[in-house]
């Protein structure tokens, strides 16, 4: 039971070379399950090794409880770790396995009898405990490595893509299995993974990095919605985001993006969205806006930008059906229902909401503010949409 | 399938593995035969002859001459082989595991050790024992043998040990052990067949050296190899071919039988890691 905060923290191998870990800064609260999530190499397991103190630091400080702990060996700091290949101890059983943390500790036998029996009930590995590593299933060696960890009571649990090296369906379930654990034992959590489902489904906080650089820090639902540049905004998500290049207009004091199908029905292939109030200089600039798959609605609704576009492939994936259409000659992905999908080649009315629709800076990649956006009641009066499939 | 086994290459198959064994077998049998003829037997004979009549005279001469030099190389070998071989260990686990600046270049310098010719370093070596004040003592060939040793024994483990996963060290340190308690409750229960092949590598190499044993001890210091060169080598009285033979087959008979009892870890050690899975 702790808190944690990374100050400034920086790593850096070797002399002369770039920082693995430039200024990482986040904090979480007690109980809370935090996720580093990233493409391989972007740091993200440098940064948890630091954290358990199998690595050092080259700058800042690390805080558990608002103690300085950066100084500390591994085995001083009450972190336990799951690594992604379990190192379980090959030459010793799974009872002997989650005890060792405990010898080392110096704790009395019963004791040890007494922790291993709760986590093996706990996991639901007892009959395994005479069991050696070899001789156990991907899926059970995951679970004695958790359970290594958890006879310990630590203060902060540590995952390193703890699910990676199982199959697809035994991931989701152990995955589950790790959310239902945390809720139970609100011990505080840091969990490496570059999958960015296990990041939505299992964090109270997510922090996206890239190149050591943490990108963005936030709760799941706004590193989805409001994600702070390109880089966030295709990482997370799947299928993912939509982006469409644009050049910003100006009319009537606010500031417009144009949508261009190319199918040849005059007036029903272009649509104009209205992106906020006019800044200055945002006129004449290249964008891109960023779209979600299921931001992209059938039909036309009054007041809400629609646009006629042809449908060039379809996925169905079974519960949804991607639909692939091109807007400013960009492939666009849209999200539907099985029973609505249309059939390739057939023409189809698309319709946005401006509120959720995000832009990019075309160089940056760093999003754009959409501040003093208009209300939607305004907005109604200034959209005329395209009326009919 | 009793049938084909008696195809043509079958047969041409086990009859080149027998011409094989015969070619390492035969010298084998000599001695043997040799060491428990008569002289008289031995002079008259041929040399693959049945002895006339098995005596162990040959035998209970041979021991007598070199017995006590057999005991010098066990007091020579078993202490170096251990000491070499722990060494070894624990430079292996360092240089795989707490990798530290420059400890790629100290590999590779410690390799160079592995092609070091014995002559090389014999004046280097008596100079050394000489101010140790170790000359001519078992324990300065124990010291000459373990530092000779150590390259081999050193990259024998290093390279086991680079196979096994480093989170295996990461994870018994957050678990709280030391440096000493990982090697010892991890990492060498995990080396028996490296073990062996060091044991075996060392104990061949330390028991069957002749030029180290020759240089570095002398009179009641000597080990078997020696022992046997100065007595098949003397020129004094007629030749007991017997008591050669068998005095070199006592020479040889340790090695033989550490093969035969740790063979099988032999061929497993050194192919782990070559393979994986």
């Amino acid at each position: 039971m702790a808190t944690l905060e990374l100050r400034n923290v920086n790593k850096r191998y070797g002399s002369g070379l770039a920082d693995t870990l430039k200024d990482i800064e986040l904090s979480i609260d007690d109980g809370e399950f935090l996720i580093l999530v990233g493409p391989s190499g972007c740091g993200k397991s440098t940064l948890m090794n630091c954290i358990a103190g199998l690595e050092d630091i080259t700058g800042g400080a690390i805080l558990v409880d608002d103690a300085d702990i950066s100084g500390m060996s591994p085995k001083d700091r009450d972190i336990a770790m799951v690594f992604q290949s379990y190192a379980l101890y090959p030459t010793m059983n799974v009872r002997d396995n989650i005890a060792f943390g405990l010898k080392m500790r110096k704790m009395a036998p019963a004791a040890i009898d007494d922790e291993v029996a709760r986590v093996a009930k706990l996991l639901q590995i007892e009959h395994l405990l005479g069991r050696k590593p070899g001789q156990l299933s991907g899926g059970q060696q995951q679970r004695v490595a958790m359970g290594r960890a958890l006879a310990r009571r630590p203060k902060i649990y540590l995952f390193d893509e703890p699910l990676s090296n199982l199959d697809a369906k035994l991931r989701v379930e152990m995955r589950t299995e790790i959310k239902l654990m945390h809720q139970r034992l609100k011990t505080t959590t840091v969990y490496v993974t570059h999958d960015q489902i296990e990041a939505m489904t299992l964090g109270d906080k997510v922090a996206v990095m890239k190149d050591g650089v943490i990108q963005q820090f936030g709760t799941p639902q706004q590193i989805y919605n409001e994600p702070a540049n390109l880089f966030v905004a295709s990482f997370i998500g799947s299928p993912p985001m939509n982006f469409i290049p644009l050049r910003l207009q100006r009319r009537d004091g606010q500031v417009w993006g144009l949508l261009d199908s190319a199918v040849g029905v005059a007036g029903s292939a272009h649509c104009e969205l209205p992106l906020g109030a006019l800044e200055a200089g945002m006129e004449n600039r290249e964008v891109i806006l960023g779209v979600r798959p299921e931001q992209i609605l059938l039909g036309a609704v009054e007041g809400q930008p629609s646009i006629r576009a042809e449908v060039e492939v379809t996925e169905p994936t079974g519960p949804d059906t991607l639909v692939f259409v091109s807007l400013n000659q960009t492939k666009v992905c849209c999200r539907m229902t099985p029973d609505a999908a249309p059939q390739i080649g057939e023409s189809l009315v698309l319709r946005f909401d401006p509120d959720k629709a995000l832009l990019f800076d075309a160089q940056s990649g760093e999003r754009l503010g959409l501040l003093g956006k208009t209300s939607a009641a305004e907005r109604a009066s200034t959209v005329t949409p395209f009326r009919g499939r | 399938m009793p049938k084909r086994a008696l195809s043509l290459s079958r047969v041409a198959i086990y009859a080149t593995l027998l011409a094989a064994c015969a070619v390492y077998l035969i010298p084998l049998l000599i001695m043997l035969l040799t060491s428990f003829k008569t002289p008289d037997d031995i002079r008259t004979g041929n040399l693959l002859s049945w002895p006339e009549l098995f005596t162990a005279i040959g035998w209970i001469k041979a021991w007598d001459s070199v017995g006590g030099y057999f005991w010098n190389s066990v007091k020579i070998t078993i202490p170096a082989v251990l000491i070499s071989t722990l060494l070894g260990a624990l430079n292996g686990y360092v240089l795989a595991m707490w990798r530290f600046r420059g400890s790629q270049l100290f590999f590779g310098l410690l390799l160079f050790g592995c092609f070091l010719p014995f002559q090389v370093v014999l004046l280097p070596a008596s100079f050394t024992l000489g101010q140790l004040g170790l000359a001519n003592t078992t324990s300065g060939l124990v010291l000459v043998h373990v530092v000779y040793g150590l390259a081999f024994t050193t990259l024998f483990f290093r390279n086991y040990y680079v196979s096994i996963p480093e989170a295996l060290v990461s994870a018994a340190r957050l678990d709280g052990a030391g440096f000493f308690t990982i090697f010892g409750r991890i990492l060498l229960p995990m080396s028996v067949p490296i073990i062996m092949v060091c044991l075996i590598w060392q104990f061949t190499q330390i028991w069957n050296d002749f030029l180290f044993g020759v240089v570095f001890a002398s009179g009641d210091t000597q080990p078997i190899t020696v022992a046997l060169n100065n007595l098949v080598n003397t020129s004094t009285g007629a030749k007991e071919y017997n008591v050669d033979m068998a005095a070199a087959m006592i020479a040889g008979l340790p090695t033989l039988l550490v093969y035969i009892l740790a063979g099988k870890y032999f061929l497993r050690g050194l192919t782990a890691g070559a393979v994986k899975g």
